[in-house]
């Protein structure tokens, strides 16, 4: 029986209900073409599916040689645990796929997770993960602190302990440079004296609390990432994650019913790393942010606000959306309505939560929503698969997935009490990041949109250009912009010569390298500050002294097309030849996002010099210093960082 | 349902479990003699029948079944609500926990 109006993520509510999953299996197993065969798997991936159905359609994903899988991300990742994984690799692989993502999951013996860091197990050295998952559990923890022990000698307990997770971190990160990520640990405990628990601090379930909030400072300074399941499995109830029979018979921590969720979770994190996660919500309005229809209710016969559960309801909602525009989620509207009719709600409905102002791209029309989905992605300039849908209407929801299927589209529930719930058990807009960019991104959506008019008003190009009065800001990568230069180099697909993704730990090292040159470039307009939009990297290469490689090379597709590009050549350029370097060398390593800038090496003078390479899509380009002249723009230097 | 219903439907979800169409359960069947049916694949198929027929098995029950056979009376048992346990002498077969 499948309980859908219930809002536990175990059953992961957001997808659409999986119909004859054996059958389109069979069908797909059948198929010849492996490529086909795997887009097949794919879109099983992308529904609700259970963990049984989840462990055969892993199965069947092992019949599929997808070494050559175009379109598809691969990805290592090594789990480390002290408790039975081998239900959770399926999971993982299952939820990878539902983010075209092929995961590579690799785990050490049972109970071996310790020496196999410590003593860089050859396993991990060959492997060499790009990401490494700690799944550890609290029972050792638990059973090593006597009830008696005083508040001192618990915390003395916890800081040993999570000083060596510290030390196994770091272990894990010397092998290969992975990701780290850290489960919190989930609590198991059962109540000893019941809510008095709370007071006493060698209480079990106290202990794993304690833990997960010192876990949680220490991963914070280690620039380790959380999967939070402690939490999960609160909102869940810890009975649906931690089954003792489970537990008993093969110290499985997690159960089996849990781990197609887990694996999600999991995923959401390595996806929000490279920069995958969804970047914008798309709301409808009739029923979906307010109750009833405007066009035939009257801005006095819709239902929100205050004084009505439905009405509360749909004001929850927009509370939410609020909440995620405020942390750096686009909001856009996807409405067939009159245009002024939906525009005057927002203006003159006293119990509208969000406010004309709050969306950046506003389509209340006649037309198709697949059509209008498509004119969100091009007026905010970013990809389809950055999209959610919001629709209470099945039937445009099933459009929108037959049409667009990159575009994520939320099995709402019938009840709109459950809304919220829904999109936020969905995890579309995982973080691994919180900056001042973040905060400020609608509004630069929006004076994205003065510029555009500024442009309609202008007599050409250059006029226009010159009147945004545009400045740069440039210098090396430093401490204090750090965490936006991580998020920045592995948030981009479009202007992102190589895709090379780094982690914190990389960006450190290269920051501090005197041989590497690093440049992060801020711009600034007549309409506002664009924030830290640009960055690139430049290492020696290792057979000449005098060139320098541009490894990679990113820019926030909100500054497309204000010649930016032409004033960081210039800038790099100086830079390099202070350096006494005499040629530049850079990859364009062809994706299926980066198509914009497959121009930009030619257009700023580099001479290709390899490729284009049929397999790596690779085509590499040279720049001879002497002769580089200096690209005119109008971008004046406003300072250095 | 019959023993025969159930064993069909065992076949089935394992069948389902391994992708393997042929198999076809009796009631003498071993784990042993089924390709495939590990122990991590063990836990799956008693997971799977536990949510197929909305029961649970007891820990000792898993633990002691020595065929099919034994797994198909216990389900009976359970569906007609019969505590009759025909299993009451558990032996030290040891399930899924070939790492420890």
């Amino acid at each position: 029986m499948e309980i859908t109006t219930l809002c536990g993520p175990r059953i992961m509510s957001w997808l659409p209900p999986a119909r004859d999953f054996r059958a389109h299996l069979h069908a797909a197993l059948g198929i010849v073409s492996a490529s086909e065969r795997l887009e097949r798997f794919a879109a099983l991936a992308g529904q609700r599916l259970g963990f049984l159905e989840t462990v055969q359609l892993d199965r069947a994903l092992t019949n599929v040689d997808t070494v050559q899988a175009l379109g598809f991300l691969p990805i290592r990742l090594a789990i480390l645990a002290s408790s039975t994984v081998d239900h959770l690799a399926p999971a993982v692989r299952v939820a990878g796929l539902r983010r075209r993502m092929l995961i590579d999951v690799r785990y050490g013996a049972f109970g071996q997770y310790r020496q196999d860091v410590l003593e860089q197990s050859s396993y991990l050295r060959e492997f060499a993960p790009q990401a490494v998952l700690f799944s550890l559990t609290a029972r050792e923890m638990i059973t090593g602190i006597p009830v008696t022990a005083t508040a001192a000698e618990v915390d003395n307990a916890i800081g040993t302990f999570v000083a060596e997770l510290r030390l196994l971190w770091r272990r894990a990160r010397d092998i290969s440079s992975a990701d780290i990520i850290q489960q919190t640990f989930l609590n198991i405990a059962e109540p000893l004296f019941g809510s008095y628990d709370c007071f006493v601090p060698a209480a079990p379930s106290r202990i794993v609390r304690r833990l997960n909030d010192q876990l949680c400072e220490a991963a914070a300074q280690d620039g380790v990432m959380l999967l939070d399941i402690a939490r999960a499995s609160e909102r869940d109830g810890i009975n649906g994650w931690f089954d003792p029979a489970r537990w008993l018979q093969g110290k499985l921590e997690i159960a089996p019913p849990a781990a197609p969720l887990y694996g999600d979770m999991l995923v959401r994190i390595l996806a929000a790393q490279r920069g995958l996660s969804k970047k914008c919500l798309v709301l409808d309005l009739d029923n979906t942010l307010w109750g009833g229809v405007i066009g035939d209710d009257g801005l006095d016969g819709i239902v929100l606000g205050e004084g009505s559960a439905v009405g509360e309801a749909h004001l929850a909602l927009q509370r939410y959306a609020k909440q995620l525009k405020e942390r750096g989620v686009v909001l856009a509207v996807c409405s067939k309505n009159d245009a002024a009719v939906a525009e005057a709600a927002f203006r003159d409905h006293p119990e509208m939560f969000l406010r004309r102002s709050d969306i950046a791209a506003f389509l209340a029309n006649w037309d198709d929503k697949t059509e209008n989905l498509k004119a969100v992605a091009a007026r905010l300039n970013i990809g389809l698969d950055s999209l959610v849908f919001l629709d209470d209407n099945p039937v445009e929801r099933a459009r929108v997935r037959q049409s667009l299927p990159m575009v994520a589209v939320p099995e709402l529930p019938e009840d709109v009490a459950q809304y919220v719930c829904c999109i936020a058990d969905a995890g579309y807009f995982e973080a691994v990041a919180f900056t001042p960019e973040d905060r400020d991104r609608t509004r630069q959506y929006l004076q994205n949109s003065e510029r555009e008019a500024l442009l309609g008003e202008a007599q050409d190009m250059d006029e226009f250009l010159r009147s945004l009065k545009m400045s740069v800001v440039f210098g090396p990568f430093t401490a204090i912009d750090h965490t936006r230069i991580v998020q920045l180099i592995n948030k981009t697909n479009q202007f992102n010569t190589t895709t090379r993704r780094y982690t914190s730990e990389e960006i450190t090292y290269l920051t501090n390298r005197a041989d590497a040159l690093t440049l992060q470039f801020r711009f600034i307009d007549r309409i506002g500050d664009n924030g830290l939009i640009s960055a690139m990297i430049l290492r020696p290469t290792h057979n000449c002294s005098d060139t320098l490689e541009i490894e990679n090379w990113v820019m926030s597709c909100r500054v497309f097309g204000r010649q930016l590009e032409f004033e960081a050549m210039n800038i790099a350029v100086e830079a390099a030849r202070k350096r006494g370097v005499r040629t530049l060398v850079a990859d364009y390593i062809a994706t299926p996002r980066n198509n914009v800038i497959r121009t930009l090496y030619p257009n700023l003078g580099f001479i290709a010099v390899d490729g284009p390479d049929s397999n790596t899509g690779t085509t590499r380009w040279s720049l001879d210093l002497a002769d580089y002249t200096v690209h005119p723009n109008h971008i004046v230097r406003a300072g250095a960082v | 349902m019959t023993q025969q219903e159930i064993l069909g439907e065992f076949s089935r979800v394992l069948r389902d479990l391994l992708l393997n169409d042929s198999i076809a359960l009796t009631m003498g069947t071993r784990r042993e003699g089924i390709p495939g049916w590990d122990s991590f694949n063990y836990i799956n198929f008693i997971v799977a029948v536990e949510t197929e027929f909305g029961v649970k098995f007891k820990i000792a029950d898993v633990e002691s079944f020595a065929n099919v056979g034994e797994i198909v009376i216990k389900l009976e048992d359970m569906l007609t609500g019969n505590t009759r346990s025909s299993l009451n002498s558990p032996r030290s077969v040891r399930i899924y926990r070939d790492k420890d």
